[in-house]
């Protein structure tokens, strides 16, 4: 924490003891001891663009009364951001594969699953790994691999429910490549397309190191060229293999561009410099609100996934602790889980977020029925008119198919010089 | 532009030359104290972070920290790699290509507002037109060029329309043509400004003599007004091979990703949180910088010219 944060820390706890004394005849809920004092508190979270979202700081100041100041950056900048600066934030909002990396850092610490109100209601993937009791568990940093520790300050992952989440899980998603039907004109089935010389000069493949090499490996696996044991975690040796296959590519002149953030991604798209590309759905839906023909094409290789979600800073304690939990429990009461899936991720905890939905939007977006009626994002632009079906089909159809998860190997450190050597080839 | 300014001042203040020889001949403790506030300075926040990224080259790092060692590891890996010869080399070319076109460009600028325009308040103002495009930032100005070069840009539309060519060109935009447009446009008027100056302080009657004596107009410009322009001309070649040499920013968003710089090998690095192997890089590149500058002095003596 900060000199001046603290400062006003003190403050705060002066006065919550006075209002404690007040309260403590009353009936008031515990939560309610402190609420008239929590307006002071500042909680900063950072995390990439996907869910750092100005709407979400306004509801907080409505909801619950404290600010929330959020910072958006690239993956990349997130990753060291938590390793390397643990003073500069409160709240981490990290996907599970750079909670593998940093956890070790020792900067986040670990939360007591019985203060979270829907613990329970969390889907199965992020407690045992399972969608449903017969699901395969896909490949790569799986979020329940990284999701639990021993204690509060744990260090070691354990593979149970242990009552210690590292990493409340907030939103996920089922990526696949991301497509202009209009100007490609044929059906796309397979993740080998993307190196298909048919699309020579305009595809494209995203630039950052853990997620890429997972959609290398689709492809290099749908082509036929290799089955990896564990895509998740390679050797060198597939590490080399599966980069030379795309270096090979790369000066050929297969791809246009390479991208790192979302706005590059739909730039990309919606200018019609490319027309198959490594996608996230926002990025679809952006593309999408301009107008623009895209399609999120489910493959048959299935899906990479990821997920997402917050972790509170091991320098936080007392009441801002309090206030953290408190911003975790609302955040999985549904009025954030509703508003990003009508982007098209998925809430941790659907059923709450199922009220904040309409029939319509439910239906579209979770069930995969088509839609009775225009389905808009929520800034409001239409995505998809009366009749439409999203692209891939309900929850159970998309999270039922995830072949891989975005992932940190054993092996990231060559991997990641090796993906420079890629990228400066 | 601030250096232009500096420099036009500069000028006028190194007018009376034989104060400024006495002043250096005569060191004693008021100099030394006077020289000590920027030697502080420098010393803080020029030689003291150089040295830390020195000492951070041998260390070693990973998934999360860096680790203090001495390692020759980081230094291993970038000249055990073909990748690194390849990535100097381009770098390299994309500073001599550049500082062709810029040299080019800058010269004539500079010569058509040194000896054609007449009037001094004429030369000043056209001097300023040029400076108009850095009132906005150099990101913007690079950007703008991407929806103009693209696919089913300004330029291919406007080509296509005209019948000259049949397809969009492709090589417009995310190649190394746009990475050079970029730089070029970008960085002429660190020619423009220091060739200016130097070809405004050549003394008009040298070149009416030159006349007088039978030289025709190209040999008057090769064999006076290039000469006596040499450290302007020197100044802006620093001033443009240093920026090129350390860019990343341009390379990475003209090229889209494709192409690679040393700059971009750095910040590559610094992104996947390999800050020992960044920091071997950058003192590598910083050691090639100034063996290029060390060079390029040898062959003019700016001290003395200026």
């Amino acid at each position: 924490m900060t000199d001046t944060t603290k400062l006003s820390r003190r403050s705060v706890l002066k006065g919550a003891t006075a209002t404690a004394a007040f309260a403590a005849g009353s009936t008031l809920g515990a939560p309610m001891i402190w609420a008239q004092n929590i307006k002071d508190i500042t909680l900063r979270q950072f995390g990439t663009g996907v869910s750092n979202l100005n709407e979400v700081a306004q509801k907080v100041k409505e909801d619950l009364g404290f600010t929330l100041e959020m910072t958006a950056l690239d993956t990349d900048s997130v990753t060291q951001r938590a390793a390397t600066q643990p003073n500069s934030f409160d709240i981490a909002d990290i996907e599970y594969f750079i909670c593998k990396k940093v956890w070790a850092a020792g900067n986040l610490q670990a939360m007591d699953t019985t203060k979270l109100e829907n613990y329970d209601k969390i889907v199965g993937i992020f407690k045992t790994g399972k969608l449903n009791d017969d699901s395969v568990i896909a490949q790569g940093t799986a979020p329940h691999t990284v999701g639990f520790t021993t204690g509060q300050h744990g260090t070691e992952f354990v593979q149970e429910e242990s009552g210690w989440m590292t990493l409340i899980p907030t939103i996920y998603n089922a990526d696949t490549l991301g497509i202009r039907p209009d100007l490609i004109g044929r059906p796309i089935k397979n993740w080998s397309e993307l190196l298909n010389p048919e699309f020579k000069g305009k595809a494209s493949i995203l630039d950052i190191s853990s997620i890429g090499i997972m959609d290398m490996a689709m492809v290099v696996e749908s082509m036929g060229e290799y089955t990896y044991p564990d895509k998740g975690n390679m050797t060198r040796d597939e590490i080399d293999m599966t980069l030379a296959l795309f270096t090979e590519a790369k000066k050929n002149g297969q791809f246009r561009a390479f991208w790192k953030s979302f706005d590059e991604s739909v730039n990309l798209m919606a200018s019609g410099e490319v027309v198959i590309q490594s996608m996230w759905s926002p990025a679809i839906t952006a593309v999408k609100s301009r107008g623009i023909d895209c399609v999120y094409q489910p493959l048959e290789e299935g899906y990479r996934s990821w997920g997402g979600g917050l972790g509170i800073s091991n320098a936080l304690s007392g009441i801002e602790l309090d206030a953290a939990y408190e911003y975790i429990n609302w955040y999985l009461s549904g009025w954030v889980g509703g508003f990003l899936m009508r982007q098209g991720y998925y809430s941790a905890v659907p059923e709450t977020s199922k009220a904040f939905m309409s029939d319509n939007e439910w239906g579209y977006w979770f069930e995969g029925k088509p839609a009775t009626d225009v389905i808009t994002s929520p800034q409001g632009d239409p995505l998809a008119q009366a009749g439409d079906l999203r692209d891939g089909g309900s929850f159970e159809e998309r999270m039922g198919s995830v072949a891989c998860w975005n992932s940190v190997m054993d092996e990231n450190q060559y991997m990641v010089r090796k993906w420079n050597e890629f990228i400066a080839a | 532009m601030n250096p232009s300014a500096a420099r036009l001042s500069s000028r006028r203040r190194a007018a009376p030359f034989p104060e400024s020889v006495a002043m250096q001949s005569r060191p004693n403790l008021a100099g030394w104290l006077m020289v000590s506030p920027l030697a502080l300075v420098l010393a803080v926040f020029l030689v003291a972070p150089i040295v830390l990224i020195a000492v951070v080259s041998f260390w070693t790092a990973t998934e999360f920290s860096i680790v203090p060692a001495f390692s020759w590891e980081n230094y291993d890996f970038l000249f055990g790699s073909s990748v690194t010869y390849r990535v100097f080399l381009n770098t390299f070319k994309y500073a001599a290509i550049v500082w062709a076109l810029t040299f080019l460009i800058g010269f004539t600028v500079a010569y058509y507002l040194a000896f054609h325009i007449r009037t001094q308040t004429w030369q000043i103002a056209l001097f300023l037109l040029c400076t108009i495009p850095f009132w906005t930032s150099n990101i913007i100005r690079m950007i703008s060029w991407i929806p103009f070069l693209g696919r089913n840009g300004i330029a291919n539309s406007a080509l296509l329309s005209w019948g000259v060519i049949d397809a969009p060109l492709e090589w417009l935009l995310f190649s190394d043509f746009a990475v050079i447009l970029a730089f070029v446009h970008l960085y002429t008027l660190f020619m423009v400004v220091p060739i200016f100056n130097t070809m405004m302080r050549i003394d008009k009657p040298l070149i009416e003599a030159a006349r007088d004596a039978g030289a025709s107009g190209p040999q008057i410009l090769w064999n006076v007004i290039l000469p006596l322009t040499k450290p302007g001309i020197m100044i802006g070649t620093i001033f443009v091979v240093t920026l090129v040499m350390g860019d990343f920013i341009t390379v990475r968003f003209m090229s889209g990703s494709q192409s690679a710089n040393v700059g971009r090998l750095i910040s590559n690095d610094i992104a996947l949180l390999q800050y020992p192997s960044a920091s071997a890089t950058a003192i590598v590149l910083l050691a090639t910088v100034l063996l290029t500058i060390g060079i390029l002095l040898r062959f003019v003596d700016i001290r003395k010219e200026l």
